[in-house]
Protein backbone atom coordinates (compact mmCIF):
# COMPACT_ATOMS: atom_id res chain seq x y z
CA UNK A 1 0.00 0.00 0.00
CA UNK A 2 0.95 3.16 -0.77
CA UNK A 3 2.12 5.11 2.26
CA UNK A 4 0.78 8.64 1.31
CA UNK A 5 -3.25 7.06 0.50
CA UNK A 6 -2.68 5.82 3.87
CA UNK A 7 -2.51 8.66 5.29
CA UNK A 8 -5.31 10.50 3.38
CA UNK A 9 -7.78 7.54 4.16
CA UNK A 10 -6.72 7.48 7.79
CA UNK A 11 -7.28 11.61 7.67
CA UNK A 12 -10.89 11.17 6.06
CA UNK A 13 -11.48 8.52 8.78
CA UNK A 14 -10.86 10.81 11.36
CA UNK A 15 -12.19 14.57 9.90
CA UNK A 16 -15.69 11.70 9.13
CA UNK A 17 -15.48 10.25 12.35
CA UNK A 18 -15.72 13.57 14.64
CA UNK A 19 -18.99 15.10 13.59
CA UNK A 20 -20.66 11.59 13.92
CA UNK A 21 -19.37 11.25 17.34
CA UNK A 22 -19.05 14.49 18.94
CA UNK A 23 -22.74 15.47 19.53
CA UNK A 24 -23.28 11.80 21.83
CA UNK A 25 -20.60 13.18 23.65
CA UNK A 26 -21.38 17.12 23.72
CA UNK A 27 -25.18 16.40 24.68
CA UNK A 28 -24.64 13.42 26.71
CA UNK A 29 -27.70 13.31 29.83
CA UNK A 30 -27.73 17.67 29.19
CA UNK A 31 -31.83 18.87 28.52
CA UNK A 32 -31.34 21.24 25.72
CA UNK A 33 -33.50 24.33 25.42
CA UNK A 34 -37.65 23.23 24.19
CA UNK A 35 -36.93 25.61 21.00
CA UNK A 36 -33.72 24.10 20.28
CA UNK A 37 -35.14 20.23 20.58
CA UNK A 38 -37.69 21.48 18.39
CA UNK A 39 -35.39 22.26 15.55
CA UNK A 40 -33.47 18.97 15.92
CA UNK A 41 -36.93 17.02 15.93
CA UNK A 42 -37.42 18.73 12.44
CA UNK A 43 -33.98 17.73 11.11
CA UNK A 44 -34.41 14.10 9.90
CA UNK A 45 -37.71 15.47 7.69
CA UNK A 46 -35.75 18.49 6.27
CA UNK A 47 -32.55 16.81 5.79
CA UNK A 48 -35.05 13.82 3.15
CA UNK A 49 -36.53 16.49 1.34
CA UNK A 50 -33.19 18.17 0.79
CA UNK A 51 -31.63 14.73 0.12
CA UNK A 52 -33.99 13.93 -2.40
CA UNK A 53 -34.08 16.75 -3.96
CA UNK A 54 -32.90 18.08 -6.55
CA UNK A 55 -30.23 15.19 -6.52
CA UNK A 56 -33.20 12.61 -7.86
CA UNK A 57 -33.35 14.22 -11.37
CA UNK A 58 -29.71 13.96 -12.09
CA UNK A 59 -29.05 9.95 -11.36
CA UNK A 60 -28.66 9.77 -15.17
CA UNK A 61 -28.37 11.66 -18.16
CA UNK A 62 -32.20 11.37 -18.88
CA UNK A 63 -33.79 13.54 -16.16
CA UNK A 64 -37.00 11.94 -16.50
CA UNK A 65 -35.51 8.86 -15.20
CA UNK A 66 -35.18 10.61 -12.20
CA UNK A 67 -38.95 11.94 -12.56
CA UNK A 68 -40.36 8.30 -13.14
CA UNK A 69 -38.17 7.19 -10.09
CA UNK A 70 -39.60 9.03 -7.93
CA UNK A 71 -42.67 9.22 -8.94
CA UNK A 72 -42.91 5.63 -8.45
CA UNK A 73 -41.69 5.36 -5.49
CA UNK A 74 -43.97 8.28 -4.23
CA UNK A 75 -47.05 6.47 -5.44
CA UNK A 76 -46.09 3.06 -3.79
CA UNK A 77 -44.99 5.00 -0.54
CA UNK A 78 -48.46 6.71 -0.61
CA UNK A 79 -50.70 3.72 -1.07
CA UNK A 80 -48.61 2.06 2.25
CA UNK A 81 -46.37 -0.44 0.56
CA UNK A 82 -42.98 -1.04 2.90
CA UNK A 83 -39.90 0.47 2.51
CA UNK A 84 -38.11 -2.31 0.78
CA UNK A 85 -41.24 -2.80 -1.56
CA UNK A 86 -40.97 0.86 -2.54
CA UNK A 87 -37.20 0.46 -3.55
CA UNK A 88 -37.64 -2.76 -5.67
CA UNK A 89 -40.98 -1.32 -7.19
CA UNK A 90 -39.27 1.91 -8.02
CA UNK A 91 -35.94 0.25 -9.13
CA UNK A 92 -38.45 -2.28 -11.60
CA UNK A 93 -40.23 0.48 -13.02
CA UNK A 94 -37.17 2.20 -14.31
CA UNK A 95 -35.68 -1.02 -15.58
CA UNK A 96 -38.95 -1.55 -17.81
CA UNK A 97 -38.76 2.03 -18.77
CA UNK A 98 -34.70 1.64 -19.76
CA UNK A 99 -36.30 -1.63 -21.98
CA UNK A 100 -38.31 0.13 -23.92
CA UNK A 101 -36.99 3.76 -24.27
CA UNK B 1 -34.25 -7.05 35.18
CA UNK B 2 -30.52 -7.33 33.68
CA UNK B 3 -31.94 -10.39 31.71
CA UNK B 4 -34.94 -8.61 30.29
CA UNK B 5 -32.78 -5.51 28.99
CA UNK B 6 -29.65 -8.22 27.36
CA UNK B 7 -33.49 -9.55 25.66
CA UNK B 8 -34.77 -6.29 24.35
CA UNK B 9 -31.23 -5.20 22.56
CA UNK B 10 -31.39 -8.58 20.90
CA UNK B 11 -34.55 -8.33 19.86
CA UNK B 12 -33.43 -4.63 18.59
CA UNK B 13 -30.36 -5.63 16.70
CA UNK B 14 -32.72 -8.40 14.89
CA UNK B 15 -35.04 -5.56 13.94
CA UNK B 16 -31.84 -3.12 12.93
CA UNK B 17 -30.78 -5.74 10.49
CA UNK B 18 -33.80 -6.21 8.98
CA UNK B 19 -34.57 -2.42 8.42
CA UNK B 20 -30.47 -2.20 6.76
CA UNK B 21 -31.86 -4.10 4.08
CA UNK B 22 -33.01 -1.63 2.02
CA UNK B 23 -29.76 0.30 2.47
CA UNK B 24 -28.00 -3.06 1.71
CA UNK B 25 -29.57 -3.03 -1.38
CA UNK B 26 -29.17 0.62 -2.45
CA UNK B 27 -25.67 0.81 -1.16
CA UNK B 28 -24.79 -2.09 -3.96
CA UNK B 29 -24.98 -0.29 -7.48
CA UNK B 30 -22.82 2.66 -5.20
CA UNK B 31 -20.23 0.54 -3.60
CA UNK B 32 -19.48 -1.48 -7.18
CA UNK B 33 -19.24 1.21 -9.29
CA UNK B 34 -16.87 3.19 -6.81
CA UNK B 35 -14.42 -0.08 -6.82
CA UNK B 36 -14.42 0.21 -10.08
CA UNK B 37 -13.30 3.35 -10.18
CA UNK B 38 -11.08 3.52 -7.32
CA UNK B 39 -9.11 0.86 -9.51
CA UNK B 40 -9.57 3.10 -12.47
CA UNK B 41 -7.91 5.71 -10.27
CA UNK B 42 -5.13 3.48 -9.29
CA UNK B 43 -5.71 2.58 -5.70
CA UNK B 44 -4.59 -0.46 -5.03
CA UNK B 45 -7.01 -3.34 -3.72
CA UNK B 46 -6.27 -3.13 -0.08
CA UNK B 47 -6.69 1.04 -0.12
CA UNK B 48 -9.81 0.50 -1.78
CA UNK B 49 -11.34 -1.93 0.78
CA UNK B 50 -9.82 -0.15 3.59
CA UNK B 51 -11.22 3.30 2.95
CA UNK B 52 -14.47 1.86 2.73
CA UNK B 53 -13.66 0.13 6.19
CA UNK B 54 -12.38 3.31 8.11
CA UNK B 55 -14.20 6.22 6.70
CA UNK B 56 -17.69 4.58 5.30
CA UNK B 57 -18.90 7.92 3.51
CA UNK B 58 -20.28 7.02 -0.19
CA UNK B 59 -19.95 10.41 -1.58
CA UNK B 60 -16.61 11.87 0.03
CA UNK B 61 -14.92 8.76 -0.90
CA UNK B 62 -16.53 9.31 -4.76
CA UNK B 63 -14.74 12.97 -4.36
CA UNK B 64 -11.46 11.79 -3.09
CA UNK B 65 -10.78 9.45 -5.80
CA UNK B 66 -11.98 12.29 -8.87
CA UNK B 67 -9.73 15.06 -6.72
CA UNK B 68 -6.67 12.01 -6.24
CA UNK B 69 -7.34 11.83 -10.64
CA UNK B 70 -6.68 15.63 -10.98
CA UNK B 71 -3.52 15.25 -9.16
CA UNK B 72 -4.69 17.38 -5.69
CA UNK B 73 -2.99 17.26 -2.57
CA UNK B 74 -3.60 14.70 0.72
CA UNK B 75 -4.56 17.82 2.70
CA UNK B 76 -7.19 19.45 0.41
CA UNK B 77 -8.72 15.64 -0.17
CA UNK B 78 -8.87 15.49 3.93
CA UNK B 79 -10.38 19.18 3.87
CA UNK B 80 -12.88 18.48 1.42
CA UNK B 81 -13.62 15.34 3.16
CA UNK B 82 -14.58 17.30 6.08
CA UNK B 83 -17.06 19.78 5.00
CA UNK B 84 -18.64 17.05 2.85
CA UNK B 85 -19.30 15.35 6.19
CA UNK B 86 -19.96 17.76 8.53
CA UNK B 87 -23.93 17.61 7.94
CA UNK B 88 -23.33 13.90 9.99
CA UNK B 89 -22.89 16.14 13.10
CA UNK B 90 -26.23 17.91 12.44
CA UNK B 91 -28.11 14.18 12.10
CA UNK B 92 -26.07 12.95 15.14
CA UNK B 93 -27.42 16.14 17.42
CA UNK B 94 -30.57 15.00 16.28
CA UNK B 95 -30.79 11.38 16.66
CA UNK B 96 -28.94 11.73 19.89
CA UNK B 97 -32.39 13.12 20.85
CA UNK B 98 -33.95 10.43 21.02
CA UNK B 99 -31.42 7.68 21.73
CA UNK B 100 -31.74 5.39 24.52
CA UNK B 101 -29.47 5.50 27.57
CA UNK B 102 -26.64 3.48 26.71
CA UNK B 103 -23.55 4.03 27.80
CA UNK B 104 -21.02 6.68 26.24
CA UNK B 105 -18.74 3.57 24.76
CA UNK B 106 -21.52 2.50 22.67
CA UNK B 107 -22.99 5.62 21.44
CA UNK B 108 -19.45 6.41 20.53
CA UNK B 109 -19.26 3.29 18.76
CA UNK B 110 -22.55 3.21 16.52
CA UNK B 111 -21.71 6.88 16.01
CA UNK B 112 -19.31 5.46 13.35
CA UNK B 113 -22.06 4.14 11.11
CA UNK B 114 -23.89 7.35 10.60
CA UNK B 115 -24.84 7.98 7.54
CA UNK B 116 -27.44 10.07 5.50
CA UNK B 117 -29.38 6.27 4.76
CA UNK B 118 -28.73 5.06 8.34
CA UNK B 119 -29.75 8.01 9.60
CA UNK B 120 -32.95 8.70 8.07
CA UNK B 121 -34.24 5.09 8.84
CA UNK B 122 -33.24 5.53 12.59
CA UNK B 123 -34.45 8.78 12.85
CA UNK B 124 -37.85 8.21 10.70
CA UNK B 125 -38.80 5.11 13.16
CA UNK B 126 -41.27 4.82 15.87
CA UNK B 127 -40.32 5.51 19.30
CA UNK B 128 -36.63 5.38 20.53
CA UNK B 129 -33.57 3.72 18.99
CA UNK B 130 -31.01 1.86 21.19
CA UNK B 131 -27.18 0.61 21.23
CA UNK B 132 -28.89 -2.92 20.05
CA UNK B 133 -31.22 -1.47 17.08
CA UNK B 134 -28.34 0.75 16.07
CA UNK B 135 -25.62 -2.21 15.77
CA UNK B 136 -28.04 -4.25 13.76
CA UNK B 137 -28.61 -1.64 11.38
CA UNK B 138 -25.40 -0.34 10.79
CA UNK B 139 -23.92 -3.81 10.55
CA UNK B 140 -26.33 -4.27 7.51
CA UNK B 141 -25.37 -0.91 5.80
CA UNK B 142 -21.42 -1.32 6.71
CA UNK B 143 -21.45 -4.92 5.18
CA UNK B 144 -22.53 -4.26 1.98
CA UNK B 145 -20.74 -1.12 1.57
CA UNK B 146 -17.23 -3.06 2.23
CA UNK B 147 -18.04 -6.13 0.53
CA UNK B 148 -19.23 -4.42 -2.41
CA UNK B 149 -16.21 -2.02 -2.69
CA UNK B 150 -13.96 -4.74 -2.85
CA UNK B 151 -16.46 -7.04 -5.13
CA UNK B 152 -16.59 -4.08 -7.91
CA UNK B 153 -12.73 -3.48 -8.15
CA UNK B 154 -12.10 -7.12 -8.28
CA UNK B 155 -14.84 -7.68 -10.83
CA UNK B 156 -15.79 -4.43 -11.41
CA UNK B 157 -19.47 -3.45 -11.71
CA UNK B 158 -20.58 -6.37 -12.71
CA UNK B 159 -24.09 -6.00 -12.79
CA UNK B 160 -26.04 -6.10 -16.53
CA UNK B 161 -25.88 -2.02 -17.60
CA UNK B 162 -29.53 -1.64 -17.40
CA UNK B 163 -30.12 -3.04 -13.99
CA UNK B 164 -27.03 -0.89 -13.02
CA UNK B 165 -28.78 1.99 -13.84
CA UNK B 166 -32.28 1.57 -12.69
CA UNK B 167 -30.58 0.47 -9.46
CA UNK B 168 -29.12 3.92 -9.13
CA UNK B 169 -32.75 5.25 -7.89
CA UNK B 170 -32.39 2.99 -4.94
CA UNK B 171 -31.64 5.41 -2.24
CA UNK B 172 -33.67 8.36 -3.20
CA UNK B 173 -36.53 5.38 -3.58
CA UNK B 174 -35.93 4.61 -0.48
CA UNK B 175 -35.70 8.30 1.21
CA UNK B 176 -39.03 8.84 -0.70
CA UNK B 177 -40.23 5.28 1.04
CA UNK B 178 -39.38 6.82 4.34
CA UNK B 179 -40.77 10.40 4.46
CA UNK B 180 -44.29 9.69 2.61
CA UNK B 181 -45.70 7.81 5.43
CA UNK B 182 -45.08 10.75 7.88
CA UNK B 183 -46.28 13.36 4.89
CA UNK B 184 -49.37 11.85 5.34
CA UNK B 185 -49.66 11.94 8.91
CA UNK B 186 -48.54 15.37 9.54
CA UNK B 187 -48.59 18.82 7.10
CA UNK B 188 -45.70 19.65 9.34
CA UNK B 189 -43.23 17.32 7.96
CA UNK B 190 -44.58 18.37 4.37
CA UNK B 191 -43.69 21.95 4.88
CA UNK B 192 -40.36 21.27 6.50
CA UNK B 193 -39.07 18.46 3.27
CA UNK B 194 -40.42 20.30 0.76
CA UNK B 195 -38.98 24.07 1.91
CA UNK B 196 -35.74 21.60 2.55
CA UNK B 197 -35.98 20.58 -0.96
CA UNK B 198 -36.65 23.95 -2.35
CA UNK B 199 -33.99 26.05 -0.70
CA UNK B 200 -31.27 23.31 -1.86
CA UNK B 201 -32.92 23.19 -5.52
CA UNK B 202 -31.55 27.04 -5.12
CA UNK B 203 -28.09 26.69 -3.34
CA UNK B 204 -27.15 23.98 -5.64
CA UNK B 205 -28.71 24.56 -9.01
CA UNK B 206 -27.52 28.37 -8.72
CA UNK B 207 -23.94 26.97 -7.71
CA UNK B 208 -23.82 29.08 -4.64
CA UNK B 209 -22.05 26.61 -2.22
CA UNK B 210 -20.78 22.99 -2.69
CA UNK B 211 -23.50 19.67 -2.00
CA UNK B 212 -22.39 19.51 1.42
CA UNK B 213 -23.27 23.10 2.70
CA UNK B 214 -26.06 23.51 0.94
CA UNK B 215 -28.02 20.24 2.52
CA UNK B 216 -26.77 21.08 5.76
CA UNK B 217 -27.96 25.00 5.42
CA UNK B 218 -31.43 24.05 3.63
CA UNK B 219 -31.95 21.40 6.48
CA UNK B 220 -31.04 24.07 9.07
CA UNK B 221 -33.18 27.12 7.19
CA UNK B 222 -35.99 24.36 7.02
CA UNK B 223 -36.44 23.15 10.58
CA UNK B 224 -35.49 26.59 12.03
CA UNK B 225 -38.31 28.51 10.12
CA UNK B 226 -40.86 25.84 10.79
CA UNK B 227 -40.01 25.45 14.31
CA UNK B 228 -39.97 29.34 14.64
CA UNK B 229 -43.70 29.70 12.51
CA UNK B 230 -45.02 26.91 15.06
CA UNK B 231 -43.98 28.16 18.44
CA UNK B 232 -45.04 31.56 16.96
CA UNK B 233 -48.86 30.43 16.59
CA UNK B 234 -48.82 28.04 19.44
CA UNK B 235 -48.07 31.69 21.40
CA UNK B 236 -50.40 33.18 19.47
CA UNK B 237 -53.40 30.51 20.68
CA UNK B 238 -52.11 30.35 24.47
CA UNK B 239 -52.96 34.31 24.36
CA UNK B 240 -55.83 33.61 22.99
CA UNK B 241 -56.98 30.65 25.18
CA UNK B 242 -55.89 33.03 28.26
Amino acid sequence: MNKEIVIMIIGMAVVTYLPRMLPFVMFKGKELPPFLQGILKNVPYATLGALIFPAILFIQEDIWYGIIGAAAAFIAAFLGANVIVVVIGSISVLTLYSYFF
Amino acid sequence: MESTLAVKQATDFKKGIQSGISIAIGYMPIALTFGLIAKTTGLALGETVMMSLFVFAGAAQYISLSLLAQGIGIFEIVLTTFIVNIRHFLMSASLNEKAEEDSIGARMAYSFGITDETFSVAATREGTVNAGYMFGLNLTAYSSWVIFSGLGFLIGAGLPQTLQESMSVALYAMFVGLLVPSMKNNVKVVFLAVLAAAFNSIFTLAELMSTGWAIVLATLLSAILVEAVETFKNGRRAEADE
